[in-house]
């Protein structure tokens, strides 16, 4: 009884903030827009037949699914050799929980104002572009540094690689060292620690860190919208289109899209992995 | 570890994955170091490289409301915002991950809808929170809508924090107080909450610092009044001065004492039950 107590002001919460607001948005995405007059409650589904039928939109997906996996590479190759060197590599605990403490702090301060500061380094005239130019390396700027599918992945990477880092370092920091100790015994070579002991120990770790890299990516439109100059786009940017014209209905419709997608690949994350079990254990 | 003793020299692979760590920390500070120099500027008013003549004029300019926007109207109201989230998210985080300690009926659900209410686009949120409060007749404001909006992402978080603290929690701590004759009450001061209490402050700067730089949910739900996120976005449009890197520097500035604040306060904590042992 006790716990319906603890967990009812959770309850409430979701059910307020995250429940009632995405069945609204579901709704929405049925209903009719009429220019002038605004949404109309109907049940049709014009919004959707619109948005599949539109190449717009397949290209836009087609361009996040791009992005989120390339950063899902290089985020999880990053993630998982900077956790494998924290706990495997560095001897002191407090040193490895020093420099762990290094990589998350950047986490806690503003997206965007760490999206914005990629400007004076990439930029035309920026600390790259005139550093190779002094060093007599090129004679013109590059211009794809900035303002291109370049410097999104790398705005990506700058801003989620942390969301990797911390759920592999947990799975990491849990393994018994004795573990690989036995491998060694067994005559396991240093690939084959970190493939079959470290690797597969590690898969929750991997999940949950995917699970986060995947969803924002799929969800952003900020850093799309802000690195790539409004070159490239996003599912999201979409939804942003047609709340300019508040289109609700097409924008509900679209965002509903996206959500079903994202949630299907949560699904099949879960299906992979127990993360509740290896959460609450 | 046999692949990696902790004595003797050091295999290559050490100096391999040192060169990447020293990398990468280059990569995460460096254009945050780049913005922090560059917010003195001089009156050339450049936004690169090189640094001349360095001045103070772009914070002056900044609390100049004439020129940039509204950012000291959008600080007082991003500061109390993220103050509320954070005193909620502990108080409601806290007493969830309580609840889950045991097995109830629809415990699986709850739990998922939070993992749902986590990973959900911010901007599917923000329309579904907008749209909620127009049908019950509402106006959004920062205090009401965005709230909600900041509280469904910033519990999750913190539920996933407080499921890492208490997994250590051993339920047979509480039996032993329970089995000296110590009282519910007693057992939750002296014994519960000082093992929960670092948990505690990591949930609260979570809190604190996921509403304090939250856009996509801040976007549709905050109503006419600017949030600093959105105050800083609209800059990114309109300001071509170092200004923004002033409000870049200020901002970041703000994050750090607040971190610095939350880190110090768990090694005070730590350093003392040390000593009192």
């Amino acid at each position: 009884m006790a716990s319906y107590f603890q967990v009812a002001p959770l309850a409430l919460v979701l059910l307020m903030f995250f429940v009632v607001p995405v069945a609204l948005v579901t709704a929405v995405s049925f209903f009719r827009y009429q220019m002038l007059v605004g949404i109309v409650p109907d049940f049709t589904l014009k919004n959707y037949i619109d948005l599949l039928s539109n190449p717009t939109t397949w290209s836009l997906y087609l361009s996040t699914v791009k992005f989120t996996l390339i950063v899902l590479i290089i985020t999880f190759a990053l993630g998982f050799w900077i956790a494998y060197f924290l706990v495997f590599h560095v001897r002191n605990l407090v040193t490895a929980i020093g420099l762990f403490l290094l990589c998350t702090i950047p986490f806690w301060t503003s997206n965007i104002i760490r999206m914005i500061s990629w400007r004076p380094v990439l930029g035309k005239e920026g600390l790259i572009n005139s550093a190779l130019i002094s060093a007599g390396v090129i004679h013109q700027p590059l211009n794809w540094l900035l303002y291109s599918d370049f410097s999104v992945v790398v705005a990506y990477v700058h801003l989620f690689t942390l969301f990797m880092i911390v759920p592999i370092f947990n799975s990491m920091a849990r393994i018994d060292k004795s573990m690989l100790e036995a491998a060694i015994d067994a005559g396991a070579g240093r690939w084959g620690v970190v493939w079959n002991v470290v690797l597969p120990l590690c898969k929750t770790g991997i999940a949950l860190g995917a699970l986060f890299v995947i969803t924002l990516v799929m969800g952003d439109f900020f850093v799309v919208n802000v690195m790539s100059g409004g070159l490239s786009g996003s599912a999201t940017s979409g939804i942003f289109n047609d709340l300019q014209f508040l289109n609700y209905p097409r924008a509900a419709a679209n965002a509903v899209i996206l959500l079903v997608i994202v949630l299907l690949i949560a699904a099949s994350i879960f299906r992979l992995v127990d993360v509740r079990k290896e959460l609450v254990r | 570890m046999a692949a990696n003793p902790s004595y003797g020299p050091r295999p290559w692979t050490f100096y391999v994955l040192a060169t990447l760590f020293a990398l990468f920390v280059v990569f995460l500070y460096g254009p945050m170091i780049a913005v922090l120099i560059l917010s003195f500027q001089g009156p050339s008013a450049s936004l690169v490289f090189p640094l001349r003549d360095p001045s103070l004029m772009w914070f002056d300019e900044l609390f100049n409301p004439r020129r940039v926007g509204d950012v000291v109207g959008a600080f007082s109201r991003s500061l109390p915002l993220a103050l509320m989230v954070m005193v909620l998210t502990v108080l409601i985080s806290v007493s969830a991950g309580f609840a889950f300690r045991r097995r109830f009926l629809g415990s699986s659900l709850i739990f998922y809808t939070a993992i749902a209410s986590l990973i959900v686009p911010g901007l599917v949120l923000s329309i579904g929170t907008l749209v909620t409060f127009r049908y019950l007749g509402l106006s959004a404001s920062w205090y009401t809508s965005a709230l909600g909006a900041h509280l469904s992402w910033a519990l999750p978080f913190g539920l996933l924090i407080m499921f890492a603290v208490l997994g250590r929690l051993n339920p047979s701590y509480e039996e032993a107080a329970y089995d000296l004759g110590a009282s519910r009450w007693q057992t939750l001061k002296d014994v519960v909450v000082p093992i929960v209490f670092p948990g505690m402050i990591a949930v609260a700067l979570f809190g604190f610092t996921l509403s304090y730089d939250e856009f996509p949910r801040s976007w549709l739900t905050v109503g006419t009044k600017n949030t600093l996120p959105l105050e800083i976005w609209t800059m990114t449009t309109n300001v071509t001065s170092p200004a923004l890197y002033a409000l870049g520097t200020v901002t970041t500035v703000v994050s750090f004492v607040v971190i610095a604040l939350a880190l110090g306060s768990i090694v005070i904590i730590q350093r003392r039950r040390s000593t009192r042992e």
